[in-house]
């Protein structure tokens, strides 16, 4: 057993987040809120480097790594809240190799590894829609649930922008009949709940790591505020809540890579607790910046938005919930 | 990452099971404390003859030289299996590796083989009515007399004080230094006079921890362990190596109540309550948490000697997930559940010292934000 990045994993996470430190700091960060705008030359860059194709097997162009691989750079694109359309570029191309046909893999693999085409994804029912990536997206994979998912081309997609109140990041609701996917849906539903579950946990160690930063350096009564036990318990509780979240998500990542019949219920767990506890340590971390932390100006409130969109992305914590319910096989008849 | 256990981690696991299931402990013993305790002496033996009694110790000492891996597999197998901890815990997990660490091997031949045996029970005399969480404050004090000490004081929640034979007594020694450095560290004969235990009764009616009053009791100098005034550092030993293997037997405990509480709601017709079953969810959710953090926490050890962040955060996590667990079980089974004699209501009471015990939630918190995430001496 060993419940640890492998060195080519740390060097992945490394080399994000280096590149991220310098390319996406608060003021780049700052600016594409202002303007409602992904990075393009950014994603040229990641592109290059391949991120979107970090998890897409080597015969449709892509690394052929693991969903660990991909966790670890999305942790990192979390933290740094970069504005770039990763999550919901690997979102798809995930959900089309574990539910695609071989046909919808040639066709879409290669440009969503390539960072060519960008994808979409998210869940469209009746009850709610919520996708993340723009009206720009190539190809739209909808979840109606954890049963069934299509897949829309541009072409054929009512795409209307959701205007959220996370700004770094475009969301569509998405209309049109598209094409279903017949393959194995709870797999893929599971893998792309896992990304938003790794997304979340960089939103919650970056929160973290910004309020202590904050806390040790702002004094009151003569000391760090960070020497009251009222706000380093808080912090304490953070730690705890990004720890946890921690483990369930690498397992999950694990999960699908090399035990996929533990990876449904890996993944709601990891879905439903790490996105319960990136809004409970974002609403932490604005608390403990005090009256700054409810400013604008401020970065810990971008952290909270993504948090909240997060928590709603393929679907709530309630509905991760009622499928570890039905797993334990307590579920409650409906 | 590879979360599957190694083919050897497998083997240890099937042999440990294949004991387990031949060797049982036989019935708990209700009502009478002593013979419980008889029964777990008895449980010690049964897996000291079957080379189970301390995997987790170097085969030079009688161990199994187990990794760490293997040592929690051993304490979730137990914890599974419905079998008690051995009765000489403290000693195996704690008075132990101190003394391997601390001792001559004069000394190591001499105390280790009965702690093993179960023959020489040990308890731990840190805490003291005036010093809980603020430890070195301790006011028990050591005096030279001759070629021994005199010990003077009064310790507290002395786990099976009754029962034993050693006790790990930290005392001072130097009143004139600071507080952390006066300290020496003693291996007490607790039968003698001078030594007095008193049992200490708890909300659940029993006595699992006693008082100790100590009034001139003699230590020969040669149980001064890790030398006159180095008591702190030694100490510190002892309480790293109290969470380590004890997580993985409380973590599958938890579980099993859990199993134990749905159960009961499943044949009393609760499922149906959409609430309840959320709430059953989430303390599944906190068991896996748990158990996943703890998993993550042997690796940190195991390949940097020591634990991650992760490492501070079990027991805190344990603690208040037991607690909740056993109050949800009593909102779900009802009166019957707060009668005298019923396991959730004992369950109930019991889990009130599960925040307390080893470290308070508060210490513990303290500890994450100071020594963790590196902010200020908390006041």
């Amino acid at each position: 057993m060993d419940f640890d990045l492998s060195e080519q994993q740390r060097e992945i996470q490394s080399t994000a987040r280096d590149l991220l430190a310098a390319r996406s700091g608060s003021a780049a960060v700052r600016a594409a809120a202002e303007a409602r705008e992904s990075d393009a030359a950014l994603w040229q860059e990641i592109a290059q480097l391949g991120w979107p194709g970090i998890a897409v097997e080597e015969r449709y162009e892509g690394q052929g790594l693991g969903l660990v691989e991909l966790c670890v750079i999305l942790e990192q694109t979390g933290a740094a809240l970069a504005p770039i359309p990763l999550l919901p570029s690997v979102g798809a191309a995930l959900a089309i190799s574990h539910a695609g046909s071989e046909e919808q893999r040639q066709r879409w693999l290669p440009a969503l590894a390539q960072g060519s085409a960008t994808g979409a994804v998210g869940v469209c029912n009746r009850d709610e829609c919520l996708l993340a990536g723009s009206t720009d997206a190539e190809v739209f994979v909808v979840f109606d649930g954890d049963r069934s998912a299509r897949l829309i081309e541009r072409a054929g997609a009512q795409a209307q922008p959701i205007d959220s109140i996370d700004p770094l990041r475009a969301y569509v609701e998405v209309a049109g009949d598209g094409e279903p996917l017949d393959g194995d849906i709870a797999a893929a539903f599971g893998a792309v709940s896992v990304t938003v579950a790794a997304e979340s946990v960089g939103v919650c160690q970056r929160a973290l790591e910004m309020t202590l930063a904050y806390v040790k350096e702002r004094r009151q009564f003569e000391v760090p505020v960070g020497a009251f036990q009222a706000v380093s318990h808080r912090c304490a509780e953070m730690l705890l809540h990004t720890e946890q979240a921690r483990s369930v998500v690498y397992h999950a990542a694990w999960a699908s890579d090399a035990e996929p019949a533990l990876l449904s219920a890996a993944a709601s767990l990891s879905k439903a607790l790490a996105c319960e506890a990136a809004v409970s340590v974002t609403a932490s971390a604005i608390q403990g910046h005090g009256g700054i932390g409810f400013t604008w100006e401020a970065d810990v409130h971008w952290l909270y938005k993504r948090a909240q969109l997060n928590s709603q992305l393929m679907g709530a914590a309630g509905k991760h919930r009622h499928r570890l319910a039905q797993a334990l096989g307590i579920a409650a008849a409906a | 990452m590879d979360l599957t256990f190694t083919e050897s981690e497998r083997a240890f696991r099937d042999e440990l099971g294949a004991w387990l299931a031949a060797n049982s402990p036989g019935a708990e013993p209700a009502g009478d404390e002593d013979a419980h305790f008889d029964w777990r002496r008895q449980w010690q033996r049964r897996l000291h003859e079957g080379g189970f009694a301390a995997v987790h110790w170097p085969a030079q000492y009688g161990g199994r030289g187990a990794s760490v891996v293997e040592s929690a597999i051993f304490f979730e197998e137990l914890g599974r299996s419905g079998a008690p901890l051995p009765a000489n815990v403290l000693g195996l997990l704690l008075a132990g590796p101190t003394i391997m660490l601390w001792a001559s091997e004069e000394q190591k031949e001499r105390y280790l083989p009965p702690i093993l045996s179960g023959e020489e029970i040990w308890c731990q005399g840190f805490s003291e009515p005036d010093a809980g969480s603020d430890l070195a404050s301790l006011k028990t004090t050591a005096v030279r007399d001759g070629e021994s000490w005199r010990i003077s004081g009064q310790k507290v929640w002395t786990s099976i004080a009754q029962h034993s034979k050693w006790c790990m007594l930290l005392a001072r020694s130097d009143t004139e230094v600071a507080k952390h450095k006066g300290l020496t560290y003693f291996l007490l004969d607790m039968q003698q006079e001078g030594v007095t235990v008193r049992p200490l009764r708890q909300i659940t009616g029993e006595s699992e921890f006693n008082e100790l009053f100590l009034d001139g009791a003699l230590v020969l100098q040669e149980n001064v362990l890790g030398g006159e005034g180095n008591g702190w550092k030694v100490a510190l030993t002892t309480l790293m190596n109290e969470r380590a293997g004890l997580a993985f037997f409380l973590q599958v405990r938890m579980r099993q109540l859990l199993d134990r509480l749905i159960e009961q709601a499943r044949q009393r017709g609760r499922l149906d309550d959409p609430l309840l079953v959320d709430r059953l969810v989430g303390l599944h959710m906190r068991c896996e948490a748990l158990r996943l953090t703890a998993y993550r926490g042997l690796t940190a050890i195991e390949k940097y000697g020591q634990p991650g962040p992760e490492g501070s955060l079990t027991k805190w996590m344990w603690s208040q997930a037991n607690q909740e667990l056993c109050q949800l079980a009593v909102q779900v089974l009802g009166p019957q559940a707060l009668r005298e004699g019923d396991p959730w209501a004992y369950e109930l009471l019991r889990s009130r010292g599960n925040t307390i015990e080893g470290g308070t939630t508060e210490i513990l918190k303290n500890i994450v934000a100071e020594r963790v995430l590196g902010l200020p001496k908390g006041r």
